[in-house]
This record gives structure tokens, C-alpha cells and sequence, in this order.
């Protein structure tokens, strides 16, 4: 049987990659970042059961990093694919890490020494940590092999680091390869599944909501981070300048989606990751206010109208149906003031807030024009995946033999993505089987 | 099922190792299944490791994980401390235990010092348990040989700032491991042949997909429909929401491609009336009597449409009706268009009947109002709701074609609408919250957008399979999260509706989903199952069916026996459905069950070492 190329390391690359893995196909699964995890892996606890999100990942990616059929391709891209379903060569570049992953054991005793030490941000947590040139992407990644940025580290770019390298020296295990170059390889698979998640819209260019000029406006994903105990604030929520828990917060929802000057769609899960969002607020603070401006409360999966119930019954959290127009600052305080038409009275009002937490849009990744014309696959008008028919066909790209799960196919929230996945695994059994001649054709 | 209960019987005779072995069951790759720690370890399986021939050889590795463990933790402390243990042989400590220079040093000691235990001292068994079992097995030391000390979530995570209590902690845990480490057994895994056949429940889209899905696979499968024809509710519909395309068009061809499949034997109309055995190994009996076995099962038995009895005058006025019977009009050809529809969403669901949204109740709305739009554009069209429910990228751009063709959006709340007769006219009255004020609507026609509910018939086949309902009646998968198409009983899988509201796109996913995973099995041809399961004394069971009563896998049934000690009844364990919870042992009222790998003995040995001083 021929192997399969999966693309992506989240968690819908990551059930797909484990169903076919299980079946007795040899997976490759390609991630261009240094670690698998995807954004499931950035989050602190998922709706509506408030399960630990790294936690109930983590056992899934080490399945994936021990299991014998499958071979991960970290740092890498998808180049290029030629052929036809069952008989596929996909071109994948695999950039070097700079870091003989047989070797490092993930130590991190090479960052410790490292020139650039807290001085560039880190992915991972939205530039809210610092790390140096050679880091681990986070606690939990798998692979647990160091990874140095080619693009900051000093001797990679000026040919020199001071006296000596300081990080070749303090491996214990001459892990550190600065010869490492790129490579590409080519790889024989009978079918290939796209699994690459989204990217996040940055809402700096929206003027109203003051983001990356008011300190205590944050996004989503960054209040995730903050939130999470293993985070860079270690699960303390802190107020500029005070670096006080808040008394007041403020969930704006649909930033620049469901915006026709942005993004039309709507993501299908801030309301509800909102809601969780404002939970956890009230489980670490009580007697902080929180309120969600949100334009429909769109609870619709199983358990969640409950969850909100839950949230405004249970917690108080209130829910305001208003799209704020504006966010302002007091320059003094840093207080901000929310300025929303109250649904009520039809009275432009006004509430202030210690942190206003934007839900912004989760939008197709910035390579997916490139990544598609690479695989010879086609988008629909808003840079999703194009499926051949959404109802009957819905994991089928335009391309036989590639197919599609999660996110990049249309927004959708972690178990959609995790079972979509999953059929996109049967479907490339199914294309395995045919040509292998096992079955019926 | 007489071949399970005579092998049940003899491996409860014998006990579970020679049992097995006597089957002949090796492990993957063939090596000799008893190795180091071999016979003098075997015999009385209740008795503790101090009455053995054979002494224990403990061999302890404590993990620094870096700085995680070793930044809090004295590490070389609890060594020192562990290497003083009784039965200890070899301590040592590792950077990464879990790393290769780790797991080589584990191999290494296993030979170099005869252990025939090994304790490691690390991180969590979630994520690292199978990696060390794995390492043992490989040095020839069978897995249930091994322990596991949490020292970091259980430990220097949790008492970061309080180094030196955590290191005191961190030797009490270790001595706690050690004195199970002494009483561990070693256990085989039974292996159970799968039947490389699979059976779906439902031939809606749902059922359908699954169903040609698993026989492309390369498996044959019975396809099982109550109804005298394949398609469901999605071939009662009109059109589809979004591609707009004839319900008959987009079920028809998989149909006729499920009719068509040399691999896939429809059983129609017929349904399930016993089901016995476990993953690999089911036992159907169909209300036709046919009786076949499968390795997996497939659900994917749909929903209904609530009936809005008592709603909006549904059922007494003329002219209400719900979107499904709207459908069935739009689909029987031209009727006379109304002037005026007034659509009523969350018609029974929300609050009223039911407390979830249907999920597809909008999308429904907006695609049968536009398609009244459509073929008369002078028909006011007015869709009543409390938020509009579309989401991701099509049906929200429906919703906006829809607003753009004049269909009209109005949110009424809190209260929901009233539905009267007045002059031979239907009037919708309700509280306008963007108007802020009360409204009436006159209108020839009053559609009732309502919920999908979980049909009555789950209730029972819930229990012929083992597996659970929600609140919400729909079934209730393993995981809401990670598993949405498995359920916890292992074998079984569910889709599409039955699961809860959804879409026919994601219908058609969740089933393709449910057939990758049912096929896995199927691919493997053998499963391996833990061998951490009950066992039951039969000599002092008294038969009193607590256990079995208690059990949330059906693992246990009574059983009669007659024996020594008279005619009589006694638990006994199906191993293939057991998970090895220990529920049983712990409420059995004379201690006749014991969980392998975690018994009384052991479990007392660890408490005894922690109230122990030093």
C-alpha cells in the first residue's frame, strides 16, 4: 500500500494522520512549524466542558511522535505535487532546524546560554514571552527538539557569535548542527490530506477598537495565553500599569468578521469560545464584571445554549446584544470606555472596562494561495479550500486523491474538525485500497 | 456465544496467564513472552512478592525532565533515598528518562542487574506510560512489570515554592511506587480475532456514506434500514440548503451507488432486535430473523421533527404549518403563492419543548424563503426569530442574499409570538425588539421552524448497545471534544443526526468519520486488549448481581454454575467489554472481585508506605 502525505500538525492533521497510522499506513505528516499542536495546543480550556486543552492534546501528539507508521516532517513545506490519485509525488522542503533532532534531548540548556535570551518574541504566546535564537517552541512540543531561528540567530547571520558559541558549547550532546542546510525530498503517496488550520486577523488596522495602541486591549488567542496557567503570566490576568487582576472586562465578538468589509463569514465558534472565555474569568475573579457584545449569540452545538445559560445564570456573565463602535482609552488610568448603542433604549451608551478582549476573525491562512496552487487544488472567494460538494462531498478537494479536513475548509470548531478529519482519512483509505488492487475497483 | 463462555470459563479456572498462554497468544513480533522475571514470579497470583522464591530486583529511574522535575526537586536526594529502599538494586537519575540515552539506561540496568521491576519516577502515565512499557517489553521485562511515579503534575508543578517539602514529598511518592513496584504481577494481553465485517444501523445520507465508505474500504458490510426505502428525512426534503440542489439528486446517486455495491447486503425493511458480544465479535439478530457477526457497528439512526402539537395553533388553524410540510408543498409543484408568509423560528425548541437550538432550523428558513422569493417576488416574506443561527461561510452569505431579496428579519423577544385567526386570516403578533414595540403580522401562511428531536426508538437500542443517551435524549458520544464519532464502548460508532442536529454536510463527514474509524479494526484484523481486568473468586461469589448491576460497561453478568458447592449463580467478566474501572471490585460485598494490575494488596502497600514514618 502507498503512503499518505497529511499537511498540517493541528488536531485535524493529527486525527488523521493517527486513524490511517492505526490502519497500517505509513503517514508523512508535514508542519511548517517546529512542533505539532497546532492552535488547539495555544488555547487554555475548550468548550463546553472546560477540559484542559494541552492536556487532552498532548497524549494525541505523542501518539503521533511514537507511533511506527508515522514520520513527521517538522519545519517543512509542501513544495509541489505531480500525478494522479494513488500514484502521487509530493516535493516537500524541509527547512533545517539547525538541531540534529537524534541528538537533542530537548534540554534547554543551549537556550539558557543563548546570546539573544528574552529578547524575540515568542510565537507561541504572541510575542507576550520572549525567547532567544535557539528555543523550544513550548513546554509540551513534539517533537522535543530545539530549534534555531535561522533569521535571528547571530551566528547564522553574521558568521559570528562574540567568542565562541555559546550554545554548541553547553550541549551536552553535540546536538548543535550549524551546517544543517535545507533539503528536499520527494515523497511516493497515493493520497494527500490539507489540514492547515487558519491564521489569525490582526485588528491593529482597525481604529475603533484601539488594539496595539491601548495596552489593555487584547485578542482572544492572546487572552488565552494570559489566562492559562502555564502561560506567560502564569494564569494571572494583570491590568496595565497596575497589574491588577480586573475589575471590569469587556468580550467584543465578531472583529473583523461578518464584516463586509473584512471578512463576510461568520468563524462559527467565537461565541461560544467567548463564553468560555468569560467563565474563566469568573472562576479566577468572581466579583469580576463580565460582559459580551455579541450581534446573535449563536449557541449552536450540542450542550452550548446550556453553556451560555450556565454562564449568564450560573456565573453572571451578561450578555449586551450590541456591536461597540468605539473603544477609547484614558490616557492617564489606561481605563478604557466601551461606547455601544444600548439594545434597550436605542441610546448610544457608554461602559468602561479594565481589559476589552477581541474575538477576531479566524481567517484562511496567509499561504494557502501559494500551498494550492502548489497541489494544483482550487479556493472558493474567501480563500477557503474549495470542496467538490459541500453536502455529499464534503472532504473531497477539487484535485482526486487530495483531500480536505478542519478548518481550512470552512470555519468550524475542534470536534467538526477532529470528525471531518477522520473521513477525509476514510476517503484516502478508500483511494489506497482501489489502487492497491485489494478491493473491488 | 458458547465459544466465549467456555473460554471465560477455563481462564477463570486456570487463571488469565495460563489461560492465555495455553491459547498460545505471543506478543507482536514473536519474542519469547516470558522472559526475565519468568516462572518463580507466577504461580498464586494474590500472593505478595515477600512470600515468592524469587526476590525482587527493583531497579528505580528518577527523571529531571529537565528543569521541570530537577529545578524543584532535589533529584539526587530521592535517588540516594530510593537506592536505600528494600528490593531496590539500581537507582539512577536521567535528564530525560523518556529521551534515548534514557530509555538505553533502562535496557541497559534491566540486563546488567537481573531487575525484574522497574519503577520510573517522571512525568504523567497519559502521555509516557506506553513508551516505558514498550522499553521494558523490549529488554525482555513484561510491561506490567513496570510502575509509574508522577513526580512532576503530581509534585514540583504544583509545590513549585516549596523545594524542600517537595522533595520530601517526591521520596514519599517514590516509596509508595516501590512498595507496588514488589507486588506487581506479570499479565498477557488477550488477543481477539475481529470479524472483518461491519454493520450500519440507518440508511439515511448519514448511513449511506458510511456505509459505501466502509465497503470501499475493502469490507463487507449489512446496511440495516426500518423503512421499505434508503434516504431518510434528507430525501423527504425539497431542496438543499446550500447548493439549493433537488433533495432526490443529492441522495439519489449514493443511494443507487449503496444498492449497486457488491460488498454491502441491505437488510429493509428490518431492524435490530438483540445484540451480544463485544469490539471484533458482535452477534446481530435482525427482526427478520437473519442473523449475522460483525467487528464493528456503525449508528446512524437520524432524528425526527418535533411535532409542534399545542403551538402557534399548529394542528387547528388552517395555514400553519411546519418547514418540513412547506417543503413537501414546494416539492408537490406550484401551489397558489401566498401573499404574506410569516416564519416563526425556535418553534418548540430553545426553552419551549426542547432547550437546545436545532442548528439548522435558520438555514432551513432562509433557503425556503428565498425560494418563495424566487418563484414570486411580490410574497412578503417574514422570518420571525430570536438571533438568526447561520454560521460559517455559505449560509451566512445566504442570510445576506436572503435580506437582499427582501426577505425580512425581525427579532422578537422575550416573549415568543402569538398565532390567531381574525377574519378568516392568520395574525402573528409579537413584541418587534429592533422596533421596540408590539407588532401584528397578517398572514396566509405561518410556517413553524421546528427542532429536530432524538427519536423515541434510541431509548431502546441505547440499551441493546450499551451505550449512552444525553440529556437531550440524541446519543451521547465518547468525547465531546476528541472522540465525536466514537462512543466509550469500543467497536461502536455514531453519526449524523443521531447524534444531535447538524447539517447534511457535516451529516456526511461525521459518517465518513464514524467509517474511518469502524474500519480501523476491521484493517487490523486483531485487537489487542489491556489486561486490566476484573476477576472474579468464584469459590466465595455469592451471586448477589450488585456488580453486575453496577458495572457501566455491562462487563459483568450472573451466571448459573453448579459446583462443589451446590446449583447457584456467580459473577462472571466478558474481558472484551470490561475497561478495567474497578467499580466492581470496590462495592463487591465480600472482596470476591479483583482488578489485575491494581489490587488490594497493592493498593494497601502503597497506602501502608505512606503513613509509614521515614
Amino acid at each position: 500500500m502507498k503512503d499518505v502525505l497529511v499537511i498540517g500538525g493541528g488536531v485535524a492533521g493529527i486525527q488523521a494522520a493517527l486513524d490511517l497510522a492505526e490502519k497500517g499506513v505509513k503517514v508523512h505528516l508535514v508542519e511548517r512549524t517546529p512542533s505539532i499542536g497546532g492552535r488547539m495546543a495555544q488555547l487554555d480550556k475548550t468548550f463546553p466542558t472546560m477540559d484542559c486543552s494541552i492536556c487532552i492534546l498532548a497524549p494525541k501528539m505523542a501518539d503521533c511522535a511514537d507511533h511506527p507508521n508515522i514520520i513527521m516532517h517538522t519545519c517543512s513545506e509542501v513544495a509541489g505535487l505531480q500525478g494522479e490519485a494513488g500514484d502521487f509525488r509530493a516535493t516537500v522542503l524541509k527547512h533545517a532546524r539547525h538541531v540534529d533532532a537524534s541528538k537533542c534531548t530537548g534540554c534547554g540548556k543551549c537556550a539558557e546560554v543563548c546570546r539573544l535570551k528574552g529578547r524575540i518574541p515568542n510565537e507561541f504566546d504572541f510575542g507576550l514571552r520572549k525567547r532567544g535564537a535557539i528555543y523550544l517552541p513550548f513546554l509540551q512540543a513534539v517533537p522535543r527538539v530545539m530549534n534555531i531561528d535561522s533569521k535571528k540567530c547571530i551566528f547564522l547571520t553574521k558568521g559570528k557569535c562574540g567568542e565562541k558559541q555559546l550554545c554548541k558549547e553547553a550541549c551536552e550532546r553535540g546536538a548543535i548542527d550549524f551546517d544543517q542546510k535545507d533539503e528536499t525530498v520527494t515523497l511516493d503517496v497515493g493520497a494527500v490530506i490539507v489540514a492547515t488550520g487558519f491564521d489569525l486577523f490582526d485588528p491593529s488596522g482597525m481604529f475603533e477598537y484601539g488594539y496595539g495602541r491601548f495596552q489593555n486591549v487584547r485578542t482572544a488567542m492572546e487572552y488565552e495565553r494570559l489566562i492559562c496557567a502555564s502561560g506567560p503570566t502564569g494564569g494571572h490576568l494583570e491590568v496595565e500599569p497596575t497589574k491588577e487582576h480586573p475589575g471590569s472586562m469587556a468580550f467584543i465578538q465578531c472583529v473583523g468578521a461578518r464584516d463586509l468589509r473584512l471578512s463576510p463569514f461568520c468563524c462559527s465558534v467565537c461565541c461560544m469560545y467567548a463564553t468560555k472565555e468569560a467563565v474563566l474569568v469568573k472562576e479566577h475573579y468572581p466579583d469580576t464584571d463580565c460582559t459580551i457584545f455579541n450581534v446573535d449569540m449563536r449557541a449552536l452545538g450540542k450542550g452550548f445554549e446550556e453553556f451560555v445559560e450556565r454562564a449568564r445564570d450560573e456565573y453572571g456573565v451578561r450578555f449586551l446584544r450590541a456591536r461597540p463602535g468605539q473603544v477609547t482609552e484614558d490616557p492617564a488610568t489606561k481605563r478604557l470606555t466601551v461606547w455601544y448603542e444600548d439594545p434597550a433604549s436605542g441610546k448610544v451608551t457608554s461602559m468602561e472596562a479594565d481589559m476589552v478582549v477581541l474575538a477576531t476573525a479566524l481567517v484562511p491562512g496567509a499561504g494557502v494561495a501559494q500551498l494550492a496552487k502548489a497541489l494544483g487544488i482550487e479556493l472558493d472567494e474567501s480563500a477557503f479550500f474549495k470542496v467538490r460538494d459541500p453536502l455529499m462531498s464534503p472532504v473531497e478537494s477539487t484535485r482526486p486523491g487530495v483531500f480536505i479536513a478542519g478548518y481550512c475548509e470552512t470555519p468550524k470548531d475542534i470536534p467538526e474538525s477532529v470528525a471531518q478529519a477522520s473521513g477525509a482519512a476514510a476517503r484516502a483509505f478508500e483511494v489506497l485500497k482501489r489502487k492497491g488492487g485489494a478491493a473491488h475497483a | 456465544m458458547p465459544e466465549e463462555k467456555a473460554q471465560g470459563a477455563g481462564r477463570e479456572a486456570q487463571g488469565k496467564e495460563e489461560g492465555a498462554r495455553d491459547k498460545g497468544v505471543g506478543k507482536d513480533g514473536g519474542e519469547n513472552p516470558v522472559p526475565l522475571s519468568a516462572s518463580p514470579l507466577e504461580p498464586s497470583s494474590l500472593a505478595p512478592c515477600a512470600l515468592r522464591p524469587a526476590p525482587c530486583r527493583i531497579g528505580v529511574f528518577i527523571c529531571h525532565c529537565g528543569s521541570n522535575i530537577g529545578g524543584i526537586v532535589d533529584v539526587p536526594a530521592v535517588v540516594e533515598y530510593a537506592s536505600r529502599l528494600k528490593d531496590v538494586v539500581h537507582a539512577e537519575r536521567n535528564l530525560y528518562t523518556c529521551a534515548d540515552d534514557g530509555l538505553t539506561a533502562i535496557k541497559t540496568a534491566i540486563s546488567k542487574h537481573g531487575l525484574n521491576r522497574v519503577l520510573v519516577a517522571s512525568c504523567t502515565p497519559r502521555t509516557h506510560a506506553p513508551l516505558f512499557r514498550r522499553t521494558c517489553e523490549a529488554a525482555g521485562l513484561n510491561q506490567y512489570l513496570f510502575e509509574f511515579v508522577n513526580l512532576r503534575e503530581h509534585c514540583s508543578w504544583v509545590h513549585m515554592r516549596e523545594p524542600a517539602r517537595a522533595t520530601e514529598k517526591a521520596k514519599a511518592l517514590v516509596k509508595m511506587g516501590v512498595a507496588r513496584a514488589r507486588l506487581l504481577e506479570r499479565q498477557e494481553e488477550p488477543v481477539l480475532d475481529i470479524e472483518p465485517a461491519a454493520m450500519v444501523l440507518g440508511g439515511g445520507v448519514a448511513g449511506l456514506s458510511a456505509a459505501l465508505s466502509i465497503a470501499n474500504q475493502g469490507f463487507p458490510v449489512h446496511l440495516v434500514e426500518r423503512e421499505p426505502e434508503l434516504g431518510g428525512m434528507a430525501a423527504r426534503l425539497h431542496r438543499i440548503s446550500p447548493t439549493y440542489r433537488n433533495a432526490r439528486e443529492v441522495v439519489g446517486p449514493v443511494a443507487e451507488a449503496v444498492s449497486a455495491h457488491p460488498d454491502i447486503r441491505l437488510h429493509m425493511p428490518a431492524t435490530m432486535t438483540d445484540l451480544s458480544g463485544y469490539i471484533g465479535n458482535f452477534e446481530v439478530t435482525l427482526s427478520t430473523g437473519e442473523k449475522f457477526r460483525v467487528g464493528s457497528i456503525v449508528v446512524a439512526t437520524g432524528a425526527d421533527e418535533l411535532r409542534p402539537d399545542g403551538l402557534y395553533g399548529w394542528g387547528q388553524l388552517k395555514n400553519v404549518v411546519t418547514q418540513m410540510e412547506l417543503e413537501r408543498l414546494m416539492a408537490a409543484g406550484p401551489f397558489t403563492r401566498p401573499k404574506s408568509v410569516v416564519m416563526i423560528q425556535c418553534a418548540g425548541s430553545r426553552g419551549q419543548k426542547v432547550s437546545y437550538c436545532s442548528k439548522r432550523c435558520c438555514f432551513t428558513a432562509i433557503k425556503n424563503a428565498i425560494l418563495l422569493k424566487e418563484e414570486s417576488p411580490d410574497t412578503e416574506v417574514h422570518i420571525l426569530h430570536n438571533e438568526i443561527h447561520v454560521y460559517g461561510v455559505a449560509f451566512e452569505k445566504e442570510y445576506r442574499r436572503a435580506q437582499e431579496l427582501g426577505v425580512r428579519f425581525s427579532r422578537y423577544s422575550p416573549e415568543k409570538p402569538s398565532v390567531s385567526e381574525q377574519n378568516g386570516r392568520l395574525n402573528v403578533n409579537f413584541y418587534d425588539e429592533g422596533l421596540r414595540r408590539e407588532r401584528d403580522l397578517p398572514a396566509d401562511l405561518v410556517v413553524l421552524s421546528t427542532p429536530l428531536v432524538a427519536r423515541p426508538e434510541a431509548e431502546e437500542l441505547s440499551k441493546m448497545l450499551k451505550v449512552p443517551l444525553g440529556q437531550d435524549r440524541f446519543f451521547f458520544e465518547a468525547h465531546v471534544k476528541l472522540r465525536p464519532v466514537d462512543f466509550a464502548t469500543d467497536g461502536i460508532f455514531i453519526c449524523g443526526t443521531a447524534k444531535g442536529p447538524t447539517n447534511i454536510g457535516e451529516c456526511v463527514e461525521q459518517a465518513l468519520g464514524a467509517a474511518s474509524r469502524a474500519a480501523i479494526p476491521l484493517a487490523k484484523g486483531r485487537v489487542r486488549v489491556e489486561a486490566i481486568t476484573s476477576r472474579v473468586n468464584t469459590d466465595t461469589c455469592r451471586g448477589c448481581g450488585r456488580c453486575e448491576s453496577e458495572c457501566d460497561y455491562h462487563a459483568i453478568s450472573l451466571v448459573p454454575v453448579n459446583d462443589a458447592f451446590g446449583n447457584r449463580l456467580v459473577a462472571r467478566v466478558n474481558e472484551g467489554l470490561c475497561k478495567g474501572c474497578g467499580k466492581c471490585s470496590s462495592i463487591c460485598c465480600n472482596r470476591s472481585i479483583s482488578l489485575r494490575h491494581f489490587t488490594t494488596p497493592q493498593i494497601m502497600a502503597m497506602v501502608e508506605a505512606a503513613l509509614e514514618e521515614g
